[in-house]
């Protein structure tokens, strides 16, 4: 059994397999072994670098936009800043507040993070390389996501107290809401490539998606920021608005869980717009070159995760109505017609046979173009009807007028 | 017993007990909670069946969004904090005695369909062969295109129907909003 | 293909494990002193006023449905999307007009003010 040096991954695999029949056991064992093992590397591995790692790159990069120097006084550079925070963290004492519900309290940190932890199943990582390579990769990853909602909703009622509720429920509101323009765009890569399945999608990128659907793509990206709760979205946990929203009276290594289930969301968020938009681990060589797929992944993932840090120091926080209003009223219906102009515009290329990669950027830019004018439009239906109400008075603010929307 | 009878077992008793529960459970968040592990367990057998597509509708539909309808109408309610105490009278015996003799009698009647009495067969074909023949189907103008359209109406007729009995409570909200 | 979905069925409980080990070490590391002050309810400092539940504002339910009724359309629309390649265009207009009919339902949520955050 010799290693092929074209398929490292999938020689590990049969390696492994042979060795463990050769042991004695059948097949099925084999393979549910095999997966166990995957699985637990694949954890272990997201986790720890969630955990440690992204921590540090957060603060860090976090650090240097505001122009100060970030954690550097824990190891080099600060890179065991993650490690101290976590053991800080599980040193703390563990507060269960009265009149709490103990089983919902405790399952709700360990739900959320089991529901970005099985996220990874389906992302490829590398030609060969993925957890599993699940025909309806793009509907799991919005499966799991909802998981993560649901456990909102557990922390915020069982903490017993009525500010983690309404935070929760606000949360959640808002979760569900941004959900519906992220899967209306998920049809565009299925669309394009013809399948739902993660591997299926990156293979069918010749060209990036986001070359063909620039405007998809920022509708994902904007929902997807939404969906986990990071500025310009991060009103469920504003300090100065409601403390800390849904985790109020968790303390200890629970609040750590939820920590590290929103830095490893974001993270995950990376990973899923490089797989779905970014051509995963495409890349010069990287056919003949799995190991450099690999690479090509991890830098497109920490690229785009560099991305969601940018836009979370550059904006500030939006008005939980305006989050609202933007979702419904610009987010959804632009989803909606991007899916019916791409789907026709394609089979209208097909059949002129046309090259589908310039009709679908000047589809793009056509949208692009229309929706400013479109918001062109709505901006100078307000301003007339705010031009029409009498003059305010001295004690009336002018900010009652522009208001909400 | 092969390892697929085994999980199927397993996957089973989750969704029956948890079904129970649901029953059972003394508070409403709990029920609503139980009811989550139920569907949960639907869309494991589900995938037991072969059927991927159904399973992750099944989590998208009934645990990400009817699910939290379920919980954010129990929350509606202001009853929600209270035990509600026993949820099950003194009749409780004859009750489960008659569902074991219903269940016994609807699974003969079924097992006399030889069909479904022969054992599973393997599909026709890859299930993402399947999910595109599916697609085709519901635009198809010999198939499914009309039940396609009509689930659309429906839907429209859903909403519509919750804008307009929900419009009321909206107003008086806002009316107490503005004292 | 159960073999994809075995390894997902072996990830979810070792995610669940993986994040309930640092709790658990916290059980056995961590102080464990409740007094009655710390053991409250959190209210920014002053007493608790009043029982906890919350005015439950309808419109978090409306929001709910409107997401439900989208949900379900978006996952009609998926089988559509996967078995495109293979359509022809009358096919494609028929998911459209699918699309527009719902699209014509959130037009009318719109108008009545069902998406108002009030």
């Amino acid at each position: 059994m010799e290693f092929d040096f074209n398929n490292p991954f999938g020689s590990i695999t049969r390696l492994l397999t042979d060795l463990l029949l050769g042991l004695g056991l059948d097949q099925p064992l084999v393979a549910f072994i095999l997966a166990v093992v995957g699985a637990g590397i694949l954890a272990g591995a997201t986790l720890t670098t969630a955990g440690v790692f992204n921590i540090w790159l957060e603060r860090k990069v976090g650090a240097r936009f505001q122009d100060r120097l970030g954690p550097n006084r824990v190891g080099p550079f600060g890179l065991f800043q993650g490690i101290a925070d976590a053991i800080k963290l599980v040193l703390k004492e563990d507060i269960t507040p009265l009149g709490a519900d103990k089983v919902v309290f405790n399952i709700a940190p360990l739900l959320a993070v089991m529901s970005v932890v099985g996220l990874w199943a389906v992302v490829p990582f590398a030609p060969q390389l993925i957890g599993a390579d699940l025909n309806v990769g793009v509907l799991y990853v919005v499966a799991i996501g909802g998981v993560g909602t649901l456990s909102v909703i557990m922390a915020g009622w069982s903490s017993n107290n009525k500010y983690a509720l309404l935070g929760a429920l606000r949360t959640v509101a808002m979760l569900i809401s941004f959900e519906i323009p992220m899967v209306l765009v998920l049809l565009v890569p299925t669309m394009l490539a013809g399948s739902m399945g993660m591997v299926a999608i990156v293979d069918g990128q010749d060209v990036w998606y986001l070359l063909m659907a620039p405007v998809a793509a920022l509708v994902f990206f904007i929902s997807s920021l939404a969906e986990v709760g990071r500025t310009p979205f991060d009103l469920i946990e504003a300090e100065s608005e409601i403390v800390a929203g849904y985790n109020i009276e968790y303390s200890g290594m629970k609040f750590g869980m939820f920590m590290v289930a929103e830095f490893f969301h974001s993270f995950t968020i990376g990973a899923l717009f490089t797989v779905l938009f970014l051509g995963g681990w495409r890349g010069p060589g990287s056919e003949t070159f799995p190991l450099l797929g690999l690479v090509y992944f991890i830098a497109k993932t920490f690229f785009m995760y560099f991305v969601v840090m940018w836009v979370r120091y550059t904006f500030p926080r939006v008005r939980i109505d305006q989050v609202m209003a933007l979702n419904w009223k610009f987010l959804t219906p632009l989803a909606l017609v991007i899916v019916m102009t791409t789907a026709v515009v394609d089979k209208l290329a097909l059949e002129q046979s046309l090259p589908r990669t310039p009709v679908h950027l000047a589809l793009n830019v056509a949208l692009v173009l229309l929706t400013i004018l479109a918001l062109q439009a709505y901006a100078r239906a307000l301003r007339r009807k705010v031009e029409g109400l009498p003059e305010p008075e001295a004690g009336e603010v002018a900010g009652a007028a522009i208001g909400p929307g | 017993m092969t390892a697929m009878q085994a999980i199927f077992l397993l996957l089973g008793l989750i969704t029956f007990l948890s079904a129970v529960m649901v029953v059972v459970s003394p508070q409403l968040i709990h029920a609503g909670l139980w009811l989550v592990l139920t569907l949960a367990g639907v869309a494991g057998l589900f995938v037991l069946l072969e059927a991927p597509f159904l399973a992750v509708v099944q989590v998208v539909i009934y645990i990400g969004a009817i699910a939290i309808l379920i919980i954010f109408a129990i929350m509606l309610t202001r009853r929600m904090l209270r035990e509600d105490g026993r949820q099950y009278n003194n009749l409780w015996a004859g009750a489960v005695t008659v569902s074991l003799i219903l269940f016994a009698v609807l699974t003969f009647l079924v097992l006399q369909e030889p069909s479904l009495a022969a054992g599973s067969e393997p599909l026709q074909a890859e299930t993402s062969v399947l999910l595109q023949d599916l697609g085709r189907s519901m635009v198809d103008v010999d198939r499914f295109i009309i039940p396609f359209e009509v689930a659309s109406i429906l839907l429209l007729a859903a909403l519509i129907g919750a804008i307009y009995v929900a419009r009321p409570m909206m107003a008086s909200e806002e009316g107490d909003r503005e004292e | 293909m159960l073999d994809q979905w075995m390894f997902v069925a072996a990830l979810l409980p070792i995610g669940l494990v993986m994040a309930a080990s640092p709790i658990l070490a916290g059980l056995l590391l961590a102080p464990r002193k409740p007094n009655a002050v710390k053991l409250s309810t959190y209210e920014c400092g002053v007493e608790t006023v009043g029982e906890t539940w919350v005015q439950f504002k309808v419109q978090y339910y409306i929001y709910a449905l409107i997401f439900v009724i989208f949900d379900i359309e978006a996952v009609f629309l998926f089988p559509w999307a996967v078995a495109y390649n293979q359509l022809q265009l009358y096919m494609v207009l028929e998911g459209v007009l699918f699309i527009l009919i719902l699209g014509g339902g959130l037009l009318y949520a719109w108008r009545k003010g069902a998406l108002e955050w009030l």
